[in-house]
């Protein structure tokens, strides 16, 4: 068995709304009873709607969001952390080692910043390097790297097509050569044409760099090319959790089964057989009672209703939240 | 053979800038049979929001419409020539009245400080003579329609209080309370989740049969495409290059970029196999290729290429039902 570069146990995130004068204040229940873990060198893909706690989870993975409970446990070489207590020089070093890309390529560079610039920043504010020739050198390698040539580097973001521009929000992310990276639907704003660039960019820079990805996408196909590990997500909690050959082979999990048949086929022949799920995902203020996925199931019984579903395996490596998975299946 | 609703003949429009004009359709010809649904497929920039809106005569002050475009508009056994149409008080006939149109964006496209109800009841008595009641009858048995529980509660409020897929439903339910012969759909299901999107395809397809309209779907995701649409029409730099039944474009792709696009989408049922993405990016609209506007970034050309750089090529007319933009398709076998 591989090592484990982050595991998160019992992870929950809450967000204070408003405030109830007396009594307990209402909050937000982005993430409850989060159990995952990420192997060293694995392209890790998280799925799910919006509004299911993805970003979140990969934010308090990064030491972004909060975290309300639980542990995050980060284990890079001889160093060993736990984010919840992380705060100083401990915490400085973890930034060094993680990194974060963007869903929207437009919004995630800096428009007054020279494409030299936005790259080498990360290198100049943690102080990586100790001469601009040292930066320059790196700056000019990683753009290389992401087909960016010198005649780019001088211009400016809103000279670039959103293709590029995530291209360069990659090279911004390798530079200072973290360990663990988040990509945050990266390819979401980018088109088809495109997006297939990016994802070949990021599985070849992983292979070659053996870093770790948390790829976060609400695309199942996405995530199906270019991840080797899923978890699927639902309302804060993790449903359904395997690698993906054995996710698609033997989907367990009655949500995963509804969003794998709602991806709309490419077979005109094929048309209205999607499974189809009615209604909307509940707030997370408010989560219903028992699974939190019961009042949209086909399959919901009584049980499902009152009894919160363990997090249990069910064949090696292949982890699901439901009371039924076995029948299902 | 039936009239079609819609004729769309050679439309050019370019728009007027600073730096010069740019052009955002050219010579873009489709029909619209009464009762079919044409996709109109395309990455961002390839002009196929422009191309609906012009439908419409929705395009800003700046577009400059080509001197041989026509769109012609049959109902009621008239013939409406829509680019005619300078006037708004002329206009009233075609938007919102035989045409409606939904946009991408749920929460951009209602008024943030006017009721659902206020806004539905606003455009039925602009566009009938219908009482501010019977107005308000329609709209909530609409809303019943379309699916949203408690029609008459939801009719008070406002677009903040909707889920994204219960303003899109709304959307609809107001686009279609004036009875349009056709609907305008500009990506209706992009900003919307999976398990949504499919709910709400499944009531534009419903809805299709109901009052036999006509849906000009717009949208970049071939998959969405495969499962609602009766004819796809492809658009790439404000050209048409392909068109024909989703079935024969799907299936059998004849231009390049048609293949392209197939090939880069990650498909479910074959896992290991490679996305290959389109080289290169979409060029600047001020800045088009000379010849076939695809040939930059064309694979297939191959020892035609020298053609594919200079001449344009016409859109071949051998078989009426599936038409191509391309040298190859049409001098492929010789070359």
């Amino acid at each position: 068995m591989s090592d484990i570069l982050i595991e998160a146990k019992d992870l929950a995130v809450h967000f204070p709304i408003g405030g109830a004068l007396f009594g307990e204040k209402p909050v937000v229940r982005a993430c409850e009873g989060i159990n995952i873990q990420i192997d060293k060198g694995s392209f890790f893909g998280l799925v799910g709607e919006s509004g299911s706690g993805k970003t979140t989870l990969g934010r308090a993975m990064l030491k972004a969001a909060p975290i309300t409970h639980g542990e995050v446990t980060f284990t890079d070489g001889e160093v060993t952390y736990d984010l919840s207590g992380l705060k100083g020089p401990e915490l400085k070093d973890y930034r060094k080692r993680t990194q974060l890309i963007f869903q929207d390529p437009y919004a995630a560079l800096s428009p007054r910043m020279t494409v030299r610039d936005i790259i080498a920043e990360p290198l100049e504010v943690m102080k990586l390097t100790s001469s601009r020739e040292e930066t320059d050198e790196k700056v000019r390698e990683i753009a290389a790297k992401c087909r960016l040539n010198l005649e780019h580097l001088r211009r400016f973001p809103h000279a670039f097509s959103g293709g590029q521009r995530q291209r360069i929000s990659i090279a911004r992310a390798l530079v200072s050569d973290p360990h663990f990276i988040v990509a945050d639907e990266s390819v979401a704003a980018l088109d088809v044409s495109i997006q297939a660039d990016v994802l070949n960019l990021l599985n070849s820079i992983q292979q070659e760099r053996g870093i770790t990805f948390l790829f976060i996408s609400h695309d199942l196909s996405v995530i199906a090319h270019t991840c080797d590990h899923v978890a699927v997500m639902y309302l804060g909690q993790i449903v359904e959790s395997a690698p993906t050959s054995k996710l698609f082979s033997e989907t367990s999990h009655p949500y995963t089964k509804a969003l794998l048949s709602a991806i709309p086929s490419l077979d005109p022949d094929d048309k209205g057989k999607a499974q189809k799920l009615e209604g909307e995902i509940p707030s997370p203020i408010n989560p219903p009672p028992g699974c939190r996925f019961n009042t949209r199931c086909p399959f919901a019984q009584e049980r499902c209703r009152t009894e919160i579903p363990e997090w249990r395996e069910v064949s090696s490596d292949h982890q699901v939240a439901c009371h039924f998975a076995e029948e299902l299946a | 053979m039936t009239k079609p609703l819609i004729s769309v003949k050679d439309l050019t429009l370019q728009f007027k800038t600073d730096e010069g004009l740019v052009t955002a359709v050219n010579n873009v010809s489709f029909d619209i049979a009464p009762g079919e649904i044409l996709g109109l497929v395309g990455e961002s920039g390839s002009g196929k929001s422009v191309t609906a809106k012009s439908l419409m005569m929705l395009n800003p002050d700046n577009s400059v419409y080509g001197e041989n475009s026509k769109i012609t508009l049959n109902v009621d056994d008239q013939e409406i020539d829509v680019i005619g149409m300078r006037r708004a008080r002329d206009q009233k006939v075609i938007r919102g009245g035989a045409i409606s149109m939904i946009f991408q964006e749920p929460m951009a496209s209602f008024a943030p400080a006017l009721t659902i109800g206020d806004q539905m009841v606003e455009q039925l008595m602009i566009h009938s003579d219908m009482t501010a009641r019977e107005a308000k009858e329609i709209s909530i048995e609409m809303l019943t329609r379309v699916g949203i529980p408690e029609p008459s509660q939801r009719f008070g409020q406002y677009a903040f209080e909707f889920s994204g897929g219960m303003r899109q439903r709304a959307m609809i339910a107001m686009a279609l309370s004036t009875k349009p012969k056709l609907l305008i759909a500009d990506e209706p299901t992009t900003a919307l989740d999976v398990t949504i999107q499919a709910q709400v395809i499944e009531l534009m397809r419903d809805l299709v049969e109901e009052f036999h309209m006509s849906i000009l779907f717009i949208t970049h995701d071939l998959g969405v495409i495969a499962q609602t649409v009766d004819r796809v029409a492809v658009m790439y730099l404000g050209n048409l290059v392909e068109t024909g039944t989703v079935r024969q474009v799907i299936n059998s792709p004849a231009h390049p970029y048609t293949r392209g696009l197939l090939n880069s989408l990650p498909k479910l049922d074959d896992l290991e196999a490679e996305l290959r993405p389109i080289p290169g990016d979409i060029p600047s609209p001020l800045d088009r290729p000379s010849g076939c506007v695809f040939h930059p970034r064309c694979v297939e050309s191959g020892n035609i290429a020298e053609t594919c750089r200079s001449v344009i090529p016409e859109y071949s007319m051998d078989d009426a039902n599936h038409q191509v933009s391309c040298h190859l398709a049409t001098q492929g076998d010789q070359a």
